[in-house]
């Protein structure tokens, strides 16, 4: 039996709209989905006319519908964005290699243009390899802190204003149930901002904040866009998951609880005294970070010297793991000696600036010279950072301590924000989806 | 009397990988008696149609497509290209050449 639109534009209703609880026709649809992010584009101040913004693009349905609507809306609205494909190719077989083939899609139909950027060319690991290395256990750690980064690194190359990345309105309270659930004060204020990114860094925006992702798939299909859905292949995150089916159970029975958890994360006010982290700038790679080495960098070191589990565990543990690789190196000389030595071979081999062999800005990382002359006068700096380094990983990351419990094993992932982790992919498959 | 109920099921957004990979398949129902002869119902709804494609079709955990007697919270039902919660959800009780799609909102973004 028909249902008549809402709206009384004469047509039969196609959907029930979980914010509202209206039936809407397919047209009514959307105007009210597209108008809708248009609203919290401009009540939020996003864009500037102009700008060039980057599209954070997996292939998945939020970031292809996102790139689809900012393409129709910069049109309808004319906001002269500059808008771009940014893509991260994580070097993971048979789940990132078939979603890019979907990206690509995504710029031949939205005519936008693509960078694709590699963990290998930036890091000089796949998360194959990785994996192979630590095992599926700590893989999300990785992948959501390399990612964070990798986007920013993408966005610099382009030279965009921002990233516009696809999290809905159901991630962002996911987020904060996890936040709440984990205790975690300081994501939890972060985590509901429409803008994030302090000073130093390209913003990201989520123009999709307000979106519910019933509504996004709808209206991917009934617009018949192209989009990539799989599981990650690795081990999701059993928290999160649960976290997750928790509240597509309450979503059932009262669609509007995502707006309300939004709501609340946004309201809610903070105590003075909760400390949080302040932001500075990694010694090494010079992106943003909360400590004096960057979690990429931590993680980076430990892969290349043969200690994966470095900066994913407890401080009294990566203390212990330096310990031990000390001795094995009998005395810090030769940890340093290496550590040049690894420099050395960086140069040789690399076009393309990696962690271990950086301690220049990315600005200053685009041409040929990138990791060669920039590199000579950091070689003799590292000695005294490698100690400095060696230092800290054991006295300062005491205020780490609860962000690094094992059993968390994604919560480093979020050190800064929400925005690149393995939410955005295989974070949420956690009830084996 | 023993004629067959014919509807086409669709499974999208990475609830075909449930399914072993399909994404549609023309179904043959039998008479309802004869598939739950306890069945309260006269005629095929949703709700018979559930607990078919569990027996018949789905290849993965059960638990990743059927929440209690329903479809996990997170995938979405279509009833010949329209929202099931239009249209009594569980309740919907099935005509010939009917279009069921499934899509799963839990798979990656
Ligand atoms: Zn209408
Ligand atoms: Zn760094």
């Amino acid at each position: 039996m028909p249902v008549p639109c809402k709206r009384g534009c004469g047509n039969n209703a196609v959907l029930k709209r979980p914010k509202t609880g209206d039936a809407i026709c397919k047209e009514c649809f959307f105007w009210a989905f597209e108008t809708e992010i248009h609203y919290t584009i401009t009540k939020g101040k996003l864009f500037n006319k102009g700008d060039s913004v980057a599209v954070a693009a997996s292939g998945g349905k939020d970031s292809t519908v996102l790139a689809h609507t900012l393409k129709t809306l910069n049109e309808r609205y004319n906001y002269g964005l500059n808008l771009m494909l940014l893509s991260i190719d994580e070097g993971i077989t048979g789940y990132r290699d078939d979603s890019l083939e979907t990206v690509k899609q995504n710029r031949d139909d939205y005519e936008m243009p693509l960078k694709i950027l590699s963990y290998k060319d930036l890091y000089g690991w796949t998360m194959d390899e990785i994996v192979a290395q630590i095992g599926r256990k700590n893989n999300c750690t990785f992948c959501g802190v390399f990612r964070r980064q990798a986007l920013d690194r993408g966005a610099a190359m382009l030279n965009v204003k921002c990233i516009a990345t696809g999290h809905n309105a159901d991630d962002i309270a996911e987020t904060v149930l996890m936040n709440v659930l984990r205790g975690d004060i300081a994501r939890l204020k972060r985590c509901t901002a429409i803008t994030t990114g302090s000073e130093g860094t390209i913003p990201r925006v989520k123009p999709l904040k307000y979106t519910y992702e019933k509504e996004i798939v709808m209206y991917a299909h009934y617009k018949k866009l192209v989009y990539f859905s799989t599981e990650c292949v690795f081990a999701p995150n059993a928290y999160r998951g649960h976290a997750r089916a928790l509240l597509k159970d309450m979503e059932k029975i009262r669609p509007s609880c995502i707006m309300d958890i939004i709501y609340s994360g946004e309201t809610m006010s903070i105590k003075e005294e909760v400390s949080l982290p302040t932001q500075r700038l990694c010694i090494r790679c010079n992106f943003v970070s909360s400590q004096e080495v960057c979690k990429a960098c931590v993680l980076l070191e430990g892969l290349n010297k043969g200690l994966p589990k470095l900066g994913i565990g407890k401080s009294s543990k990566v203390k212990k793991l330096l310990d031990e690789y000390n001795t094995r190196q009998n005395n810090l000389e030769t940890a340093v000696k290496d550590l040049e030595d690894c420099n050395i071979t960086d140069k040789k081999t690399s076009k393309t600036c990696k962690n271990i062999s950086n301690g220049f800005k990315q600005k200053e990382c685009n041409a040929t010279n990138c990791c060669t002359n920039k590199t000579e006068r950091n070689v003799e700096k590292n000695n005294e950072k490698l100690q400095t380094v060696l230092d800290k990983y054991s006295l300062e990351n005491n205020s780490q301590v609860k962000l690094d419990e094992e059993d968390s094993d994604d919560s480093e992932i979020k050190h800064q924000d929400e925005d690149d982790t393995c939410s955005s992919s295989c974070g949420r498959l956690g009830v084996g989806f | 009397m023993a004629e067959t109920l014919t509807v086409e099921v669709m499974f999208g957004g990475g609830a075909e990988l449930l399914f072993n990979k399909v994404k549609r398949k023309e179904i043959a129902l039998p008479p309802l008696k004869t598939f739950l002869p306890d069945s309260q119902n006269q005629n095929w709804t949703l709700k018979e149609l559930l607990i078919w494609l569990k027996d018949n079709l789905l290849v993965e955990r059960e638990e990743l497509f059927l929440k209690d007697d329903s479809v996990r919270p997170g995938i979405l039902v279509l009833i010949n290209e329209e929202d099931w919660e239009l249209h009594g959800q569980l309740n919907y009780e099935l005509k010939e050449n009917d279009k069921i799609m499934f899509i799963s909102t839990l798979h990656g973004g």
